[in-house]
């Protein structure tokens, strides 16, 4: 028989379905977390494109369906929202030593900006070729 | 202990990771943006989709965005098991990655008719 009183009182953290929202830190967690649905979203949505790249008329609508241009605005706050936080850790992946000095990571995370910044102008530019 | 092979889809989630952030963001945007408005007519796009080194880089960004994908949205949403065992969730993700893969590599690159 189980008996109440020698039973152990530990404490047991409650815990709220909403507890994302309880913390900034917790909710930027949680957004950083959904990027990656619309990240795999997004590539769903380039391998029907590019499988439809003989058939005009397909390719024409698929890029021009208002749904799926409304759906591609509201991830692309979600996919930068993704590369900046990407970004901002790869400091603690790559870390640099100048002789005995270790580089700053700030000049790392910067660098990368960057890099990220020309490379989609240089996309940009390539893809405005074929205008 | 287990050998796991949780560095393998680690692995494939950073790569994803690299490539989803650095050329998402300018590919939705010429997609989504410029092809729509105008600004990139859209058969001049599809000729740009039709060029071999294109189609290697939509299957580059295709495959590993959806392991990116899987290995995050697994961690997210699905509880580990105590066991170490693939759990259908599990299954799931990183099946439906490789499925993608594959489709995308005889679809966009091999299939040039």
């Amino acid at each position: 028989m189980p008996n109440d009183k020698h039973k152990s009182k530990e404490y047991i953290r409650t815990m709220p379905a909403n507890w994302w929202l309880l913390k900034a830190s917790y909710f930027l967690f949680i957004i950083r977390e959904t990027t990656c649905v619309f990240v795999g979203g997004y590539a769903i949505f380039l391998l029907v494109l590019a499988t439809r790249r003989d058939d005009p008329q397909w390719f024409s609508n698929w890029l021009h369906s208002p749904l799926l241009i409304a759906l591609q605005i509201i991830a692309l706050p979600f996919l930068l929202y993704h590369t900046i936080t990407w970004i901002n850790l790869t400091p603690k992946v790559l870390v640099v030593w100048r002789g005995e000095d270790r580089v700053s990571p700030t000049l790392i995370a910067v660098a990368h900006h960057a890099m990220w910044l020309v490379g989609s102008v240089v996309i940009f530019w390539i893809a405005y070729q074929y205008r | 202990m287990a050998r796991s092979n949780e560095p393998l889809w680690w692995s494939l989630f950073s790569a994803g990771g690299v490539v989803s952030a650095f050329l998402m963001p300018i590919t939705l945007v010429i997609t989504a943006i410029a092809v729509p408005a105008g600004w990139i007519s859209t058969e001049g796009f599809r000729e740009l989709v039709q060029h071999p080194v294109t189609r290697m880089y939509l299957f580059v960004v295709i495959s590993l965005s959806m392991f990116h994908w899987a290995h995050r949205f697994r961690h997210s949403v699905f509880q580990p098991n105590p066991k170490g065992m693939a759990t259908l969730g599990t299954i799931l993700c990183y099946g439906s990655a490789i499925v993608v893969s594959v489709l995308a590599a005889v679809f966009v690159v091999f299939r040039s008719w």
